[in-house]
């Protein structure tokens, strides 16, 4: 239930919260009724799925799929503070959704919108879910700053070994690209990636060994060029 | 007044060394935990090894002779491998003791997670080796539970893919440049290993406790 909230408060964000638009031209006044029919027949289509979990199962993963691109893009490539799911680990989407429902990953956005996202997933649906976007193709969100990107490749591949920082290649993998349980970050964009490194120094996530114990010697110059340089990996 | 005065400057002089030391040894306790941290990130929390990208292997009772030979080993290039190659550079001598000789107290239940179907195979090479191949019992040398002894690395609980990695790959990775080492030893062994026996032999190993 508290899904549809969700995407009732995402409906009004994207076609309700206008009013300026009321005082405009006719045109511009029909356009927006538009609109707004468009958007009133998503949302009832959205909580009829939601409400019947039979029609959902009926109708293959698909609602389920619009509603996790409702905030992670149209083609699952990540938008603002959703991540990428494009191309991510099946198996660590997965593990996501189950840190989720366990609220053992309790970072702000997390308790915010997915601990209610996935409330009613089951197993199955969560697998299905994984398997679907970790089949779509990533692109990479190259919105990191250019002139950190060196500097945040040699802590990637080499760590810093005089002030305890573990390269990150022993797991995530020579091209970032992850392997089962651990997930790609190549290409994740610049905020998503400095917020989890930040918020794991705060004590967020503390259960996702080891990265709470590798974030806490991370300094801020440190993330900021890590998170650059991931931003940019393809 | 000079004997006073001498006693005194001794009496100082003791003092300052005594806190000095005991400085000293405080700020090394310190840095020994931290370096152990940052080891035991990739190594398990116990030593026990990891599944990273690259599997990480198990130094929990490792022989504290051998961990030293490999850390001498991979900044000196006669053991290839880039991270820990970087891992290793910054490592002095006495911090390298210490976090060998930790390591060796150490004692989690191995990693586990091996194929178990030709454990009985590789409990038969391990004791008896291969004669028709001129492969050695590795009993004869790692003993019979294992352990290993010096220079000689302990086997029992070491991660399947990581033995399966090394015996595989053992010319590219071991005794490079012109120093002979301590690894020739076992070139000619892992090469008369076929795949399924070094298979076989990594399952027997990586459970043993």
């Amino acid at each position: 239930m508290s899904v549809n909230c969700h995407e009732r408060s995402l409906y009004q964000q994207t076609f309700i919260s206008r009013p300026s638009n009321r005082t405009q031209s006719m045109h511009e006044a029909r356009k927006l009724e538009a609109m707004k029919r468009i958007g009133l027949k998503w949302v009832i289509a959205v909580i009829a799925v939601l409400t019947f979990p039979a029609f959902a199962e009926d109708s293959g993963d698909q609602p389920g799929v619009r509603n996790c691109t409702w905030c992670h893009g149209t083609s699952a490539q990540g938008y603002t503070v959703a991540p990428r799911l494009a191309g991510q680990r099946p198996q660590y989407i997965e593990n996501q959704i189950r840190n989720f429902r366990g609220h053992a990953r309790d970072n702000p956005f997390s308790k915010q919108y997915m601990w209610s996202a996935v409330a009613s997933l089951s197993p199955n649906q969560a697998r299905d879910l994984a398997e679907y976007f970790a089949s779509l193709a990533p692109k990479a969100a190259n919105d990191g700053d250019q002139a950190l990107a060196t500097r945040g490749k040699t802590i990637y591949l080499e760590g810093v070994p005089e002030a305890n920082i573990v390269s990150c290649y022993a797991c995530h993998g020579p091209n970032a690209e992850g392997v089962r349980e651990i997930p790609r970050l190549g290409g994740l964009s610049y905020l998503y990636l400095k917020n989890r490194l930040q918020q794991w120094g705060q004590g967020y996530h503390a259960s996702a060994a080891p990265m709470p114990m590798v974030a806490s010697q991370l300094g801020p110059d440190e993330i900021e060029a890590l998170a650059s340089y991931l931003s940019f990996v393809r | 007044m000079t004997i006073v005065g001498l006693h005194a400057v001794l009496r100082t002089a003791t003092l300052a060394i005594a806190v000095s030391i005991g400085l000293s040894q405080a700020v090394r306790c310190d840095e020994l935990q931290s370096k152990l941290q940052y080891c035991k990130t990739c190594h398990g929390l116990s030593g026990q090894g990891y599944m990273g990208y690259f599997p990480m292997p198990r130094l929990a009772g490792q022989q504290p002779q051998y961990i030293e030979n490999q850390l001498r080993a991979f900044i000196e290039r006669r053991r290839t491998n880039p991270i820990m190659f970087n891992v290793a550079h910054v490592l002095s001598p006495s911090m390298l003791t210490a976090l060998a000789n930790h390591f060796r107290n150490l004692d989690p239940k191995p990693f586990g997670g091996a194929p178990r179907g030709s454990i009985a195979e590789g409990k038969r090479i391990f004791e008896e080796g291969l004669p028709e191949s001129n492969v050695p019992a590795c009993a004869a040398c790692h003993g019979t539970e294992g352990k290993g002894q010096n220079e000689i690395p302990r086997l029992a609980g070491q991660l399947y893919p990581y033995m399966v990695g090394q015996l595989a790959g053992w010319k590219t990775e071991r005794g490079q440049g012109s120093a002979v080492d301590t690894s020739a030893v076992m070139a000619p062994t892992a090469h008369n290993l076929t795949r399924s026996q070094v298979e076989a032999v990594a399952s027997y190993v990586s459970q043993l406790p």
